[in-house]
């Protein structure tokens, strides 16, 4: 009898709290944004840095009773594709992303992937939000892209001309890995160095991205004497071994590139060598981190164990789609709504301090707005961290 | 060109050691090993753990990758080839088994070690500048030296002692070598082990130079199966001519072929197939010895 009555309020006990969790987990609609992007392989960290910012902010916003779009409080849930920056891939990613009804995608992260799954997210009504330069993608007639980030062709002249006008600088190389990336941020940045009257002593030389020595790749360039050594597009595992290569072969002059860093793999690839190497950091600085921008550092640390500098500027896509559909409720399965809501769209920025806000440009770059804003925040390295070298916003 | 040339031989004596861990699991089991990039990478990555993380001298770092891969080594040969070779008689088999373990390992490394570029400290300060004809680091020549050591180690140990004897039997005449008594199974798993324990002791090796990262893996596959396709698949003194041509003609072309763009390995590739259609078993050939 005493089992029974054991067995019975177990069931109960089990049947009532399954129905509570299920009624718990129940509560809130999901809304579902995708990332396609790479998270494996060399280029790794620049998509894990984008996952887990988004993972991170979906974590912290559905702890707070999740997003409230119109009149219904959603939770936020984060679908992720590793693409292993195959535009193949990419285009499966983006495919997968359909069939799952997800309207918004941050991601690709290279420029051939997010050429690549273009037709897919016109086709299906998807609006994405990738790590990628070319223009094609953000001038009309294309319409379904948003440039995640400052543009190499935006930050490298503003790089230049700082660097001509307080350093001296009149001589300048590039070198690129010899990938779609990297060599349209070479080519770029030969056109954008010339325009503002520099001369380019060096811009033939590339290098495989698995190279293990420097040395033979450096030689010639250094033997043109630049004043400013660009590492155009260069991946954070290869920047250490460039520095350091190019310290080594007794170069002098500056070095500089137009992506992020990070300044562990800097200190552990290259240490006091890489001191002075300019590089476009995250888009926040100390003095302009807002409280928000360091507790999301704090969870994000406590989530992965370790932060990435560049999610700084990668938390804001999933804030721009959330504030966005916010401000558009009929966006959130309508990206036609979504586009008319961009030319006016206004929201603070709860990752800056004072009164910046969230708004979409890129008209001067784009003849469109089809980019977010985000602060243009140039670093200096320096005994193992960033130091602010300038801030400037684009467009 | 003394630069190129000493560009060249860094390079080789690099390349030839991670090409001679290939090639001795490839004579030994007729495996083609497409994890041996991975076994690298782990390699790499415990080196740093061991000297980044925990603070430890570089050598003890070497040691341990060279433990942990050896191990890593003769489980993966004990628990996953030789049931595969013993069950299966096609070769795609163990190709198929390699590259799933390839897969697991990358797995693996992302899970443990993460997804960023890792390095240790340069292990010796200061540039050897030879009258500015030879510009070489002191870490990069010691490494180099290091590597050359461990090669000529190597042939003294195949040559000379008598697991070094008993797998070179192995890989002329398994049959051969099992009717005289070689115990087979052992001294496969030594000769995997002794493998792996090479591509680790690389990792640890370059660790200090290039650093490393989880997508290392898989382009330094290709290249080991380049140098051995050079020198001749399993055959030590090929895996070692190979190394050494291939960071040779590295070094020259990214030289001389600089002004033209990136096509050193576009010549490197187009000659490999030239050569081989002329000499398809590479520059010795089996049986190697």
């Amino acid at each position: 009898m005493k089992r029974r009555h054991f067995l019975a309020t177990t069931g109960l006990t089990l049947g009532l709290a399954l129905t509570t969790s299920a009624a718990a987990w129940a509560e809130n609609p999901v809304l579902k944004i995708g990332f396609v992007g790479v998270t494996s392989g060399p280029a790794a960290a620049w998509g894990i840095s984008n996952q887990r910012s988004m993972e991170t902010r979906a974590a912290w916003l559905n702890e707070l009773g999740g997003v409230t779009i119109g009149d219904t409080t959603y939770d936020v849930e984060i679908v992720p594709f590793d693409d292993q920056k195959d535009p193949k891939r990419a285009i499966a990613g983006m495919e997968k992303m359909a069939q799952d009804g997800v309207h918004y995608v941050v991601g690709p992260n290279v420029d051939d992937g997010a050429a690549a799954v273009r037709p897919v997210a016109e086709q299906n009504g998807i609006m994405y939000f990738p790590y990628a330069f070319p223009k094609e993608l953000y001038t009309p007639p294309a319409s379904n892209a948003i440039l995640g980030m400052v543009a190499n062709y935006q930050s490298g002249p503003a790089i230049y001309k700082h660097l001509m006008d307080n350093s001296g600088v009149k001589k300048v190389a590039f070198v690129a890995a010899n990938e779609s990336d990297p060599l349209s941020q070479r080519d770029g940045g030969v056109e954008a160095a010339k325009a503002l009257g520099l001369e380019v002593v060096s811009d033939s030389v590339t290098y495989q991205v698995d190279t293990t020595d420097f040395t033979p790749v450096l030689l010639p360039v250094i033997q043109s004497a630049p004043d400013l050594l660009v590492l155009s597009g260069v991946s954070p595992a290869n920047a250490p071994q460039l520095i350091r290569s190019a310290r080594e072969l007794g170069y002098t002059g500056l070095i500089s590139t137009e992506t992020a860093q990070d300044a562990t793999v800097l200190t552990e690839g290259a240490g006091e060598l890489a001191n002075g190497f300019i590089s476009v950091g995250g888009a926040s600085t100390p003095e302009l981190a807002s409280d928000a921008m360091r507790e999301f550092v704090d969870r994000y640390t406590k989530m992965f164990g370790e932060y990435n500098d560049e999610s700084n500027t990668k938390v804001y896509a999933l804030e721009y789609i959330l504030e966005t559909l916010k401000a558009n409720p009929a966006a959130i399965d309508d990206v036609e709504a979504f586009k008319s809501t961009m030319d006016t769209f206004e929201a603070p920025n709860p990752f800056m301090v004072g009164d910046a806000k969230l708004t979409y440009v890129g008209s001067t770059s784009f003849g469109q707005k089809r980019q977010v804003s985000v602060p243009l925040v140039v670093n200096e390295f320096r005994d193992g961290k960033f130091e602010t070298l300038f801030v400037a916003q684009v467009d | 060109m003394e630069q190129i040339l000493a560009n060249g031989l860094y390079l080789g004596a690099q390349y030839a050691l991670i090409a001679l861990g290939l090639t001795l699991i490839f004579s030994l089991m007729n495996v083609l090993n497409f994890a041996h990039g991975q076994m690298y990478v782990f390699g790499g990555f415990v080196t740093y753990t061991v000297v980044a993380q925990f603070g430890l001298p570089f050598i003890v770092g070497l040691l341990a990758s060279a433990a942990v891969l050896a191990v890593m080594g003769g489980l993966i040969e004990k628990f996953l080839f030789r049931p595969v070779i013993r069950r299966s008689k096609r070769e795609e088999s163990t190709m198929l088994l390699a590259a799933g373990i390839a897969f697991f390992l990358d797995a693996v490394i992302l899970l443990l070690f993460g997804e960023k570029q890792r390095g240790v400290p340069k292990i010796v300060n200061g540039v050897l500048n030879w009258d500015m004809r030879i510009i070489m680091p002191y870490d990069r020549i010691l490494i180099g030296v290091l590597a050359i050591t461990l090669i000529a180690s190597f042939i003294l140990f195949m040559q000379y002692s008598r697991t070094g004897r008993a797998m070179r039997a192995l890989a002329q005449d398994r049959m051969a070598a099992q009717l005289m008594g070689v115990d087979v199974d052992r001294y496969s798993m030594i000769g995997f082990a002794l493998g792996a324990m090479l591509a680790g002791l690389v990792g640890g090796l370059l660790v200090t130079i290039t650093g490393i990262n989880l997508g290392m893996g898989g382009p330094t596959s290709v290249k080991a199966f380049l140098m051995i396709m050079i020198g001749g698949a399993g055959v030590i003194s090929g895996a070692i001519a190979g190394g050494f041509i291939l960071g040779m003609m590295e070094s020259v072309g990214l030289t001389l072929l600089a002004a033209y763009g990136d096509i050193t390995y576009l010549v490197i590739f187009a000659t490999l197939m030239v050569f081989l259609a002329i000499r398809p078993q590479g520059l010795m050939g089996k049986p190697w010895g």
